[in-house]
């Protein structure tokens, strides 16, 4: 029902809105509870279990019931709190957990098997036999049971991670986190201020108190106005501090306003908030009273019966009664009067309650029951003269105030109980850096919320070597908090405690009762509290029903563990920019643009991506191009663009020295202008990488790394130059971007570069210099991947482009041309040269037939690789194999046998890492690594890949196919 | 987790390379325990911790960090050029 007067909205500006297909009016500064509320609306949900008729039950986001679903097809957003969400022109809200419909639910006759379906019912009940629990049992029960459903559909709504840092962080706009912010911003520390509201004022809104003769919502937005104008103030309204974490870091979810949102906005961020300090303000959760039926539409808390009064001009009912066992309660009624509702009785549990409103009243009494299957109709309550019917449609309840503690409990924290607000409070300390205020503090009265979070502002402050003076307080209320615990009125019947799990208070005894006596046992064995609630308006209760049933004190049953994230958070925001390949960089070489202007299909290695072949018009497989480009090298030029491979330079007086530790062969002795190929093992004896490294000056020096290890080998040198020998003089830089660095090999290599470089004087192999190549400084090498005559020119990378087309129209012009991984793939097979797909981190230097690279000196791995384990002939190593049955191919991945052995994992001899067709001999080849390997030359094994159904026979060999003397590298 | 770089500030734990307990390599004739200590063998303590790590993603330095895995609270922070020194 909605009031003629007063409240916090624009009665200018109506919105119509739906809900369960029937059209609405409500008006902006409404949420969608308090709009259905103003039209009546009484039932918005059915319970999860029982499916019961369900009304709206708080203000906030704590709400147990009123979960809906807005929007439809992949914009499906399911459990939206009705009381957070704005209410905004055609809004359309669904029920959830009925059918056909939320007034006639046929699964409701779950509620007449209330007695079976008690806590553990699954457990007990579901035992046998054991199949039939995934297959029939769980699905029939998902389907029972349940909120809101996703779509299915991949979500198309934009969000965000974003990071913030601040002095101080104010978690709360109440009276409290209002009056912090202020103290700190006006001392100029660097503030956020976040709220889950849209407007920031807390109970300020929902309460008739005024502060500073203003009333408090006029206040708190001064307040906000003055906030909004300060350059070090960051105020984040809809935004809820999800978690707290180590050495102050905050975890928290932005939701966008719909304003926002229709400007493009994301629907959500999800903010890591780094903070010096944090004062958490917020606020306290009202708990209910547990009775027989509960649970009924109409059966509200009534510090949220006065907010809607208050804030949105709506009163949940006409004839209103509040119970409660605390003064805070009597507010509810007096506010109710002073808006205009009628108040049928006010019922007060504690015997010596006094009143001065002119109303009923009942002292020393409580509700027993509540009649009204969708809606209250009447209730009974008990006082000390008896029993008495009262005609009533709503009831509002306080069982009084539970401080938010949740997040000083996330570090593991536990939170201390005080008698006389029969309540947890946050433990000092509990989260470093963060302190409380106000009434999560379990300071109930505003005077005593403005104090704290003035002082804790001014605490924090000094912390942060600040200073402030303390301006003078407003004035407002300062009533005592008085109470006297009650937390389920003794009866027959069911009592409710976790609205949203269906947890009553005889599920708690029976927990009890059956030996589950730890409040984490109970927990799990009803569920109570493990719903998306995570039981904020129900845990504390549970646990004195509890402890009472126990026979122990509430102190002594303690609390279950508060974990993160406080509200639910959309893994679509947590998990923003993870969709598809998300943030994953990827890294172009500068010969990218005119591989793709010549067709050259692109292919990830690592992040880069690299050309595979470059298809001449006619051919129509990638073995065509891949045959005519590995003759492109062999037989004239071929161009290849090698600048992924990692590039390090090193300076220093000691380089030569820290290399020798870094590789299994010496360095220190490499001549300048001299390039030595060089093998480096991990700690552990096996092989981490290889690569040739150039000294280019005495003391500067470059390494060249594969394409995959180019970070760990980075890493690497710099663990060894800093942690094993800081006292050598090395610096280290990647300058893998830096260069553009191609190969030029075959035959006619040396003539392409005569015709390039003026003055062009042949290296020797292995040797490397400096050139000027169209006016540029280069870097030339004279290495070979392919065992032919092959240079690598490096130029600084913004040349890179011109240079490879140069390079590669010269190439084409002398019968050759660019090639691509493919063909430099075959050319290294046909050579016998490793990769990353022999060197994977199972191999050792012997295993590769290295084992002569291992010089007279310490190295990483040297004491390792000695072991005798890793030198047994026995292992593993590498060998070549070329087909030698019917079927002529091979397959990498394949698995080998000797040649009268069956094909199972007993008999595995080995397996095939790298095959080839190779070109120049006309025939598959492959490298291997087969038991005893080296000394089965000329053996004929048996391969089987038994993913790809192939088998054949081969031949094992020497691993370097071609030229294997290398006369043709070596010029 | 934020670890304080001596050469950059604090910083997220995300830039930083996690490498393992702050052992000392042993000499190359060490008899094969020793080897097997450092190469192998952990010790997991509830408590005060020592270990190396890399603030990859900003200046490169290796440190020594000594922090507690219990209470995560990060004690001391030295670049292993001066922490071995």
């Amino acid at each position: 029902m909605r009031l003629s007067t007063g409240g916090l909205i624009d009665r200018a500006r109506p919105v119509t809105f739906s809900f369960d297909g029937v059209t609405h009016r409500g008006f902006a500064g409404d949420t969608l509870a308090s709009a259905l509320i103003g039209d009546g609306v009484r039932v918005v949900a059915r319970s999860f279990k029982y499916h019961r008729p369900r009304g709206i039950l708080t203000t906030g986001s704590a709400e147990p019931n009123a979960l809906v679903t807005l929007g439809t097809g992949a914009a499906q957003d399911p459990n939206a709190r009705a009381t957070m969400v704005e209410l905004t022109e055609g809004l359309a809200a669904r029920s959830q957990n009925a059918w056909p419909s939320l007034r006639f639910d046929l699964l409701a006759a779950n509620d007449l098997f209330a007695p079976f379906l008690g806590a553990g019912f699954y457990y007990k009940t579901f035992m046998w036999p054991r199949a039939f629990w995934e297959k029939v049992y769980e699905p029939a029960i998902r389907r029972a049971a349940g909120l809101g459903a996703l779509s299915g559909l991949p979500d198309l709504d934009d969000h965000e991670r974003v990071q913030a840092f601040c002095d101080l962080l104010v978690i709360g706009g109440g009276p409290a986190g209002l009056m912090a912010a202020l103290t700190a911003a006006r001392a100029g520390a660097d503030v956020i201020l976040c709220d889950e509201d849209s407007v920031l004022g807390g109970r300020l809104l929902l309460e008739t108190h005024t502060v500073a003769d203003q009333t408090g919502a006029e206040w708190a937005a001064g307040v906000a106005n003055e906030l909004a104008c300060l350059p070090n103030v960051r105020v984040m309204t809809r935004t809820a501090v999800v978690g707290a974490y180590d050495h102050g870091t905050y975890a928290a979810l932005e939701t966008l306003g719909p304003d926002a949102i229709r400007r493009g906005a994301p629907r959500a961020a999800f903010w890591r908030i780094v903070a010096r300090r944090a004062i958490l303000a917020a606020g306290a959760l009202e708990r209910p009273i547990a009775f027989r039926n509960n649970d009924r539409p109409g059966v509200m808390l009534a510090g949220a019966v006065r907010g809607y009064v208050n804030r949105w001009a709506v009163s949940p009912g006409r004839q209103v009664a509040v119970f409660g066992n605390n003064d805070d309660a009597h507010r509810t009624a007096a506010d109710l009067l002073a808006a205009g509702v009628h108040v049928a009785a006010l019922i007060d549990a504690r015997a010596a309650a006094k009143t001065d409103l002119p109303i009923r009243f009942f002292a020393g009494a409580v509700v027993e029951d509540c009649m009204g299957r969708t809606g209250v109709e009447a209730i009974t309550i008990r006082t000390p003269k008896g029993t008495e019917r009262l005609q009533v449609d709503t009831l509002a309840v306080s069982g009084g105030w539970n401080p938010m503690v949740h997040l000083t409990c996330h570090m593991n924290g536990r939170p201390d109980w005080r008698d006389d607000i029969a309540a947890f409070v946050p433990r000092v300390g509990a989260v470093p850096g963060l302190t409380t205020a106000g009434a999560c503090h379990g300071a109930m009265s505003t005077h005593a919320a403005l104090a704290q979070g003035q002082q804790a502002a001014l605490d924090a402050l000094a912390d942060l070597g600040l200073t402030a003076a303390p301006d003078l307080l407003p004035s407002a209320e300062d009533a005592p908090c008085r109470i006297t615990p009650l937390w389920a009125v003794p009866g027959k019947g069911r009592a409710w405690l976790d609205f949203q799990n269906d947890v009553t208070v005889k599920d708690v005894q029976m927990a009890a009762t059956e030996g589950y006596q730890s409040v984490e046992h109970m927990k799990r064995y009803t569920t109570q509290g493990m719903a998306p609630d995570q039981g904020k308006t129900s845990n504390v209760a549970a646990l004195a029903v509890l402890a009472d049933a126990t026979g122990r004190g509430i102190p002594q049953t303690g609390t279950t563990t508060f974990r993160p994230p406080f509200v639910p958070v959309p893994i679509a925001a947590m998990g923003s920019g993870g969709q598809g390949a998300g943030f994953a960089p990827e890294r172009f070489t500068t010969s990218h643009l005119a591989s793709i202007r010549r067709n050259a299909p692109m292919i990830a290695a690592g992040l880069w991506w690299r050309p595979s072949y470059f298809p001449a018009p006619g051919e129509t497989n990638w073995r065509q191009s891949c045959d005519r480009e590995v003759g492109y090298v062999r037989n004239a030029v071929g161009i290849c663009d090698v600048s992924t491979l990692g590039k390090i330079e090193l300076q220093g007086r000691d380089v030569g020295a820290l290399l020798d530790l870094v590789y299994t062969n010496t360095f220190s002795t490499l001549a300048p202008s001299k390039v030595r190929y060089g093998l480096m093992l991990r700690e552990d004896g096996h092989v981490m990488d290889d690569g040739t490294t150039a000294r280019l000056e005495p003391d500067r020096w470059v390494m060249t790394t594969t394409t995959s290890a180019a970070g760990l080998v980075m890493r690497h040198l710099e663990f060894c130059a800093q942690v094993l020998r800081p006292d050598m003089d090395v610096s280290v830089a990647s300058v893998t971007e830096q260069w553009a660095q191609f190969s030029i090999a075959g035959p006619n290599a040396r003539a392409l570069l005569t015709a390039l470089i003026p003055g062009f004087a042949p290296l020797p192999f292995m040797g490397c210099g400096t050139v000027t190549v169209a006016g540029i400084a280069a870097r030339l090498f004279r290495i070979s991947f392919s065992g032919e005559e092959a240079y690598e020119i490096a130029v600084p990378a913004r040349y890179g482009a011109a240079l490879f087309g140069r390079l590669v129209e010269r190439a084409e012009a002398m019968g050759g041309g660019a090639y691509g991984l493919e063909a430099l793939n075959v050319l290294r097979l046909e050579k016998g040269f490793i990769t990353h797909a022999e060197i994977h981190g199972r191999t050792t230097a012997f295993d590769i037939g290295m084992q002569g690279m291992l010089a007279k000196k310490d190295c990483i791995g040297k004491a390792a690789s000695q072991r005798p384990g890793l030198m047994d002939p026995a292992r593993e190593r590498l060998v070549g194999l070329k087909p030698a049955g019917a079927v002529k191919m091979l397959t990498a991945g394949a698995h080998l046998f000797a040649k009268d052995a069956p094909a199972t994992r007993e008999h595995a001899a080995g397996y095939v890492t790298s095959v080839g067709f190779s070109p120049s001999l006309g025939h598959f080849i492959g490298l291997a690594f087969l038991k005893h390997g080296p000394d089965r030359r000329g053996e004929v094994i048996r391969m089987v890949d038994h993913l790809r159904q192939i088998e054949t026979l081969c031949e094992v060999c020497d691993p370097v196919f071609f030229d294997k003397d290398g006369a043709r590298a070596r010029g | 987790m934020r670890i304080p770089c001596p050469l950059c500030g604090d910083r997220d734990r995300r830039e930083y390379y996690f490498g393992g307990a702050a052992l000392t390599r042993p000499a190359a004739d060490a008899d094969a325990q020793a080897w097997d200590d450092y190469i192998h063998n952990r010790d997991n303590p509830a408590g005060v911790s020592r270990e190396f790590w890399q603030h990859e993603g900003g200046c490169g330095a290796w440190l020594v960090v000594t922090r507690d895995t219990v209470s995560h609270a990060v004690i001391a922070v030295a670049r292993t050029k001066e922490a071995q020194a």
